[in-house]
C-alpha cells in the first residue's frame, strides 16, 4: 500500500515537551479524529453501498430497498454478467484500446510540445505558449466544435472520435513544461556540442530525465480516457463502439435497454433479470480496475497536484 | 548572427517547429477554427448551408434565448452553484487539511487520506449510479432509512428544492481529497519557526491554528478562489448531466448554461439558439477570467495566469 501524505512525518504535536497542560491538544485530537473519521466514512460508504447492493438478492431489493448489509446475499447479478458478458466485454475492449492509444500518443505529444516550450533559446516560445494558453480563456462553445467533428472531420461513430478530442490538454502541457524547465541546460548543451539534434536530445536525454512528470501526467491522461463518456454521448451511437462508462450510463438509465443487451448477449428472453442488483454489479465491474489500481497510483496524482496545481 | 531574418529563424528552429507542429495543428482544428464558428450564433442554421453558408438572422437567436427567460435562469443557476461550491469546498478542504496535519497520527492520516481521495478517481457516471442507489424513490437507501425510523419517504427526483443541497454535497464529496492535498502541501510549506515562536509565547494549538496556519493559507486560498471565480460561468457538465439528466421537472433548480447548450443542440436541435447560448457563455467567461486574473495580479503578481 502506498497511501500518501505530503506532510513531513513529524507533526508538530510530537515536538512539544511533556509536562505542560495539554488539554488543548487532547481536544484538537478528539475533534480531528472524529471529524476526519466522519469525512473518510462519508467518502467511502457510497462505494460499500454499491458493492453490497450488487450482492443482494433482487427480490429483497424490490421489497426492502438497498441496504448496507444485504438481507439476502446473492451472486445472481454477477453470475448473469459473467455468463453473458458480450456487450460489457466489447465496451471493455473499446475503453482499453482508447485508453492505451490515447495515453501513449497524448503523453508523447504533450512531452514533445512541452520540451520545445521549455527551451529557453527558442525564440517564439512565448508566442506559442500564448497560442496554446488562449484556448483555455476563450472558446467557440460546444456547437462549432461539435459541427467541426461531425461535419468537417466526419468522425461520428469512429473510434478516433473517442481519442482525438482529448489528445492534448493545455494544463498538462504547462505542468510538463515547468518540470522540463527545471532540467539543467548544461545537460542538453553538452549533447549539442557532441552534435545531437533537437529531436534526439528530446528522445534520449529529456524523456529519461522526465520520468516522474511523465508518470504523473500519463496517469492523469489515462484516467481521463478511462472515465470518459462525454465524447461517446455526443458522437457514438454504434453499440460496438461504446466505451465502458458510456455503456454503464446507458444501462443505468434504461432497464429495457439492459434487458435487450443481456438478451443480445445470449440470455433467454423469459429469464427474470435482476435489474437493480445488475445495475450495481455493472457499476462495480466498470469501476473495478480503477479501484484496484487506485492504492498504487494515488501517490503519483498527489505529486502531480502539488507540482502544478497552484501555479497554473 | 541575429540578422538572419524570419526565414533564417525558421530554418534555425526547423526541428523545434516540426516538433510543435502536431500540437499547433490540434489546437487549430479543435479550438481556433471552431472559434470562427461562433458566427453561427448570428445565423439560421440549415444542414445544406453548413456553418458558413447558412443565412444570417441578426440577433434573433439571442432575442429568443433572452426573452424565453432561460438566459437568466441558467446564468443564475450556474453562478450560484459555482459560488456555493467555491465556499463550501474550500472551507471543508482547509478544515480537513489542518486537522490532517495538526491533529491526527501518521497512519490514520494516510489511511483517511486514501479514502477521501477516492471519489476524485471515479467517473460522473458512477456518481450518477451512487445517486440512484441513494435517492431512488422506491428502493433508494435514503428512503429505506427514512421509512425505517417512521418518516415519510421523499421524492427527490421530482422535487427541485432538494437539489441545491444535494449538488453542493456531491461537489464537496468529489473534490474533498483533491483539494485537501493541495492545502496540505501549502501547510507543509509554512515556516516551522513561526510555530516555535508561538510555542514559546505560550499559544495553545487553537490560537496557533487561527493565528498562524490559517493566515498562512490565505495566499493559496485567495488564488485558488479567484481562479475559480474566473470560471464561475462554466458549469460542470458531467456532474449536472449525470445527477439530473434530462429530468425537466428539476431544471428550474438545476439547469446550468452547459446543460442548456447541450440540450438545445442534441435534444431540441435548435442549433442557432445553442450557438448563441454558447457564445454568450464564452464572452461572459472570458470577461470574468480577465477580471479574476486582474485581481490575482494585483494581489500577487507571481500567481497571475498572464
Amino acid at each position: 500500500m502506498s497511501a500518501t501524505t505530503t506532510t513531513n512525518d513529524k507533526p508538530i504535536i510530537a515536538q512539544r515537551g511533556a509536562g505542560k497542560k495539554q488539554y488543548d491538544r487532547v481536544l484538537l485530537s478528539a475533534i480531528g479524529y472524529v471529524f476526519i473519521t466522519l469525512l473518510a466514512i462519508l467518502c467511502i460508504i457510497p462505494f460499500l453501498m454499491i458493492v453490497s447492493s450488487s450482492l443482494t438478492e433482487e427480490s429483497t431489493i424490490v421489497e426492502n430497498g438497498f441496504q448496507l448489509i444485504p438481507a439476502a446475499f446473492s451472486l445472481d447479478a454477477y453470475e448473469l454478467l459473467f455468463k453473458y458478458p458480450g456487450q460489457i466485454l466489447k465496451a471493455y475492449g473499446v475503453t482499453i484500446a482508447v485508453t492505451v492509444i490515447g495515453t501513449a500518443t497524448g503523453l508523447f505529444l504533450t512531452a514533445m510540445t512541452s520540451y520545445v516550450l521549455a527551451r529557453k533559446d527558442f525564440k517564439w516560445r512565448n508566442s506559442f505558449s500564448f497560442f496554446f494558453f488562449f484556448t483555455t480563456l476563450f472558446s467557440g462553445g460546444l456547437v462549432p466544435w461539435y459541427l467541426m467533428i461531425i461535419n468537417y472531420l466526419d468522425l461520428k461513430d469512429r473510434m478516433l472520435v473517442l481519442i482525438l478530442p482529448m489528445l492534448l490538454n493545455v494544463f498538462y502541457i504547462i505542468v510538463m513544461k515547468s518540470f522540463m524547465s527545471s532540467i539543467p541546460e548544461a545537460i542538453t548543451e553538452s549533447a549539442k556540442i557532441d552534435g545531437a539534434g533537437d529531436f534526439r536530445i528530446f528522445m534520449q536525454l529529456i524523456i529519461p530525465l522526465s520520468k516522474p512528470a511523465l508518470a504523473t501526467i500519463g496517469l492523469f491522461i489515462a484516467l481521463g480516457y478511462w472515465n470518459d463518456w462525454y465524447n461517446a454521448l455526443l458522437f457514438v451511437s454504434n453499440e460496438n463502439l461504446m466505451p465502458l462508462q458510456y455503456y454503464l450510463y446507458k444501462m443505468l438509465g434504461n432497464m429495457d435497454g439492459m434487458r435487450r443487451a443481456m438478451i443480445s448477449s445470449g440470455a433467454v428472453v423469459t429469464m427474470n433479470i435482476p435489474t437493480e442488483s445488475l445495475k450495481m454489479a455493472m457499476t462495480i465491474v466498470a469501476t473495478g480496475p480503477i479501484l484496484l489500481a487506485y492504492p498504487f497510483i494515488q501517490r503519483y496524482f498527489v505529486q502531480g497536484l502539488t507540482i502544478g496545481a497552484v501555479k497554473g | 548572427m541575429n540578422r538572419r531574418g524570419f526565414w533564417g529563424d525558421v530554418r534555425k528552429y526547423r526541428t523545434l517547429l516540426l516538433m510543435l507542429a502536431p500540437a499547433v495543428l490540434f489546437f487549430l482544428v479543435f479550438a481556433y477554427v471552431p472559434m470562427a464558428g461562433i458566427v453561427l450564433a448570428f445565423k439560421q442554421y440549415n444542414y445544406g448551408g453548413g456553418i458558413f453558408g447558412s443565412p444570417w438572422n441578426g440577433l434573433d437567436n439571442f432575442r429568443f434565448f433572452f426573452e424565453s427567460g432561460n438566459a437568466w435562469m441558467v446564468t443564475r443557476n450556474t453562478a450560484l452553484y459555482n459560488i456555493a461550491f467555491i465556499i463550501v469546498n474550500n472551507v471543508l478542504q482547509i478544515a480537513a487539511a489542518i486537522l490532517l496535519f495538526e491533529a491526527v497520527g501518521k497512519w490514520f492520516r494516510k489511511i483517511s487520506q486514501t479514502f477521501m481521495f477516492l471519489p476524485y478517481f471515479i467517473s460522473w457516471v458512477v456518481v450518477g449510479a451512487i445517486a440512484y442507489n441513494l435517492f431512488n424513490y422506491d428502493v433508494g437507501t435514503l428512503n429505506v432509512m427514512l421509512t425505517a425510523i417512521g418518516l415519510e419517504p421523499v421524492d427527490i427526483y421530482n422535487t427541485p428544492s432538494y437539489w441545491p443541497f444535494i449538488l453542493v454535497l456531491v461537489s464537496a464529496w468529489k473534490t474533498l481529497g483533491y483539494g485537501s492535498v493541495m492545502y496540505l502541501a501549502a501547510i507543509t510549506g509554512i515556516d516551522t519557526e513561526m510555530y516555535e515562536a508561538a510555542e514559546i509565547d505560550g499559544a495553545n494549538v487553537f490560537q496557533r491554528i487561527f493565528r498562524i496556519t490559517i493566515p498562512n493559507l490565505y495566499p493559496t486560498l485567495i488564488i485558488l478562489a479567484l481562479l475559480a471565480i474566473g470560471n464561475i460561468f462554466r458549469g460542470d457538465f458531467g456532474m449536472f448531466y449525470n445527477m439530473v439528466g434530462n429530468n425537466g421537472l428539476l431544471f428550474s433548480a438545476t439547469d446550468v448554461i452547459d446543460t442548456f447548450v447541450f440540450r438545445s443542440l442534441t435534444t431540441s436541435n435548435e442549433i442557432g439558439l445553442s450557438a448563441a447560448a454558447g457564445f454568450y457563455q464564452s464572452v461572459l467567461g472570458f470577461a470574468t477570467i480577465l477580471l479574476a486574473n486582474y485581481a490575482v495580479r494585483k494581489y500577487d503578481k507571481d500567481h497571475a495566469l498572464f
